[in-house]
C-alpha cells in the first residue's frame, strides 16, 4: 500500500513536496550555521553604511546629490540585491557540490527543474534576509527609505531578481561543466557587469561604442529607471518592459545552459564524482 | 543479443551495454539479467566497470549505447517510473554533513513522497540501531555509523530493488557481518532484489546466488559462487577472483 503510494507520488512529473524538501534542506543548512546568516546580513549592511555616509558628505558638496540624496544609497542597495540574487542561487547549488550530494539526490524522483525551483526560492529567501535589514536600517540612520519609491521599487526588484537568476543558472551550468575549479565564477562574474550596468552614473557617461552593450543588460534599465524616479519623479515603463523582455531572454539562455550542462554531467558521470 | 537470460521480465535487464569516455571503454558490450528476489553481484578489480554499470542502472550516467531495463521500463527513457521503487547506497557518497541524521532522512523521505515519514524513520532507526544518532550531524559519525545511516536512507522508500556499491567497505568485521545479516533479512521479508558491487569475496559468497565477474569493462564469467568455484577448481571465490584478475578466465584457461 505504502509502496504504491510512493510510486504514484514519485511518478508525478512535478511535485511541490519535492521542491519543499529541497528548500527545507537549504534552510536547515542556513539554520545550522549562524556565521552564514550573519554573512548574509554583513555585506549589504556594510555597503549601505559606507555609501550612506558618503552620500551625506556629498550632499553638502554636490548639487546633484543634494537634489536626490537617495540616488547613491538606492543604487548600492539595488546592486547588492542583484548580486545577492545571483549568489543566493549559486550558493545553494554549491552546497550540493561541497557535500558531493548530487549522486544521492538524483537517484530519488527529484527532477532537475524541481531542484531549480528550490534554488530560485532559496535565492529570494537569501536576498530577503540580506537586503531588507540594510534597507530598514537606512531609515533611522539617514532618514532615507527606499520603500518611498513605491511600486517602481517592486518593478526594479523583479527585474534584478530575474537577472540574478539568469546569471546564477549560467554560472551553475559552468560549474557543472568545468567542476569546482570554476567555483570562483559565483563571486566574480557579476562584478564584470557593474561598469556596464551604470549603477552610479548615467549611461551617457560611457563611451558611445560601449553604450549598446550597456543597454543589452536589464540592470542598466533598472539604474537608469531608478534615477528617473528619484530625480525626475517619473517611472519609465518603456525601460521596465525592455528590461523584463531581456530578462526573459537571459533566463531562457541561463536555463538552457544549466540543463545542457546537467545532461552533459550525466553523460560524463560527473553527478557521482563532482565535489571537493 | 546472446547476453540475456531466458527468464521473463527480470527486475534488471542489461543488453549490449557500452560506456565510452573518449577513447576509453569503461563498459564494453555487457549483458545480464537479474530476477526478482535474487541477490546478485558485480565482481571485479578497480576500473572493471562495476560502478559505471551501477551508475547507468540508476540513471546517473548515460550509456554510449545499449539497453537498460528495470522493472520492464527503459531506464534511459522512463527513469522516473522506476526510481521510486529502487534505492542506492555507497560508502563513497555521503549524506550532507551539516544536517542531522534525522533532517537528512526527513528530506529524503519527502523526496520519495513517504506518507508517514516520522514513523518510517523511527522504525528504521530502531531496526538499524541508529536511534541515538538521529539528532547528530551526519558528518560527525564513524564509518560504521555512517554505513547504517546510509542503509536507513536506502531503505526509506521500502525499495524493491537495492543497488549497493561496496556496502561493507571500511567496516570492521562485526559491523560488516551485521549489515550483511540485515540485508539478508530485508530481502527475505520483502522479496527485494539486490545488485551489489563488491571487492569482498566472502560477502558475495554468503549473500549472492548470481555473480558477474568483470574485467576491463567486460563480463568475463558468470554463475553462482559455487559454480564459479567448481569451474575454476578453486577453494573459494577469492581465489577465483585472483585467478581472473591475474589474466585468465575459465572459458580461456580453466584451472585443472
Amino acid at each position: 500500500m505504502t509502496g504504491r503510494m510512493i510510486r504514484q507520488r514519485g511518478e508525478a512529473p512535478f511535485s511541490p513536496a519535492r521542491v519543499w524538501a529541497m528548500l527545507l534542506r537549504y534552510l536547515y543548512i542556513l539554520r545550522s550555521s549562524w556565521p552564514r546568516t550573519i554573512e548574509l546580513l554583513y555585506w549589504p549592511t556594510l555597503q549601505m553604511l559606507i555609501w550612506g555616509f558618503m552620500s551625506q558628505f556629498l550632499a553638502e558638496n554636490s548639487s546633484y546629490i543634494a537634489r536626490a540624496f537617495g540616488v547613491l544609497l538606492a543604487a548600492v542597495m539595488l546592486w547588492d540585491l542583484l548580486f545577492r540574487s545571483q549568489l543566493g542561487l549559486s550558493m545553494s547549488f554549491l552546497d550540493e557540490m561541497w557535500s558531493r550530494n548530487l549522486g544521492q539526490l538524483f537517484v530519488t524522483p527529484l527532477r532537475p527543474y524541481e531542484w531549480l525551483i528550490s534554488l530560485l526560492a532559496m535565492s529570494v529567501i537569501r536576498v530577503t534576509i540580506g537586503i531588507v535589514p540594510a534597507m530598514l536600517l537606512a531609515i533611522p540612520l539617514y532618514h532615507y527609505s527606499i520603500f518611498d519609491m513605491g511600486l517602481p521599487l517592486i518593478a526594479f526588484l523583479v527585474v534584478l531578481l530575474m537577472m540574478g537568476w539568469a546569471l546564477g543558472l549560467a554560472i551553475c551550468g559552468g560549474i557543472l561543466r568545468h567542476g569546482m575549479g570554476a567555483e570562483g565564477l559565483a563571486w566574480t562574474v557579476i562584478f564584470a557587469l557593474a561598469p556596464l550596468s551604470c549603477v552610479y552614473y548615467p549611461v551617457t557617461t560611457l563611451p558611445g561604442w560601449l553604450q549598446p552593450f550597456a543597454w543589452a543588460l536589464p540592470s542598466t534599465y533598472v539604474f537608469e529607471g531608478m534615477r528617473a524616479v528619484l530625480i525626475d519623479n517619473h517611472f519609465r515603463t518603456d525601460y521596465f518592459l525592455a528590461a523584463l523582455a531581456l530578462d526573459v531572454v537571459y533566463l531562457v539562455i541561463g536555463a538552457v545552459i544549466f540543463f545542457i550542462a546537467f545532461h552533459d554531467a550525466r553523460r560524463r558521470g560527473a553527478l557521482l564524482q563532482m565535489g571537493e | 543479443m546472446g547476453h540475456i537470460g531466458a527468464m521473463p521480465e527480470p527486475v534488471i535487464l542489461v543488453d549490449h551495454l557500452v560506456k565510452r569516455y573518449g577513447g576509453t571503454v569503461a563498459v564494453d558490450d555487457i549483458g545480464f539479467a537479474v530476477e526478482r528476489g535474487v541477490t546478485a553481484a558485480l565482481l571485479g578489480g578497480n576500473g572493471a566497470g562495476k560502478t559505471t554499470t551501477l551508475s547507468i542502472l540508476l540513471g546517473l550516467l548515460l550509456p554510449s549505447s545499449g539497453r537498460v531495463h528495470v522493472f520492464g521500463e527503459d531506464v534511459l527513457r522512463h527513469r522516473y517510473r522506476v526510481l521510486p521503487r529502487m534505492n542506492f547506497s555507497s560508502p563513497y557518497v555521503d549524506l550532507p554533513h551539516r544536517l542531522t541524521v534525522r533532517q537528512n532522512l526527513q528530506i529524503y523521505g519527502r523526496l520519495y513522497g513517504l506518507p508517514r515519514r516520522g514513523e518510517r524513520i523511527e522504525l528504521l532507526a530502531r531496526d538499524l540501531q541508529i536511534e541515538t544518532l538521529l539528532d547528530r550531524p551526519a558528518g560527525k559519525l564513524s564509518a560504521g555509523q555512517k554505513t547504517r545511516v546510509a542503509l536507513a536512507k536506502a531503505l526509506l522508500n521500502e525499495p524493491e530493488l537495492l543497488l549497493l556499491d561496496e556496502p561493507t567497505a571500511s567496516l570492521d568485521p562485526d559491523t560488516g557481518d551485521w549489515v550483511r545479516g540485515y540485508l539478508e533479512e530485508y530481502c527475505a521479508s520483502t522479496g527485494a532484489t539486490i545488485l551489489l558491487a563488491s571487492h569482498n569475496m566472502a560477502e558475495v559468497e554468503r549473500m549472492c546466488s548470481q555473480v558477474m565477474m568483470m574485467k576491463e569493462g567486460h563480463i568475463v564469467d558468470r554463475g553462482s559462487p559455487d559454480e564459479l568455484i567448481d569451474r575454476y577448481g578453486r577453494a573459494n571465490l577469492e581465489e577465483v577472483f585472483l585467478h581472473i584478475a591475474r589474466g585468465t578466465t575459465a572459458t580461456l584457461e580453466p584451472a585443472l
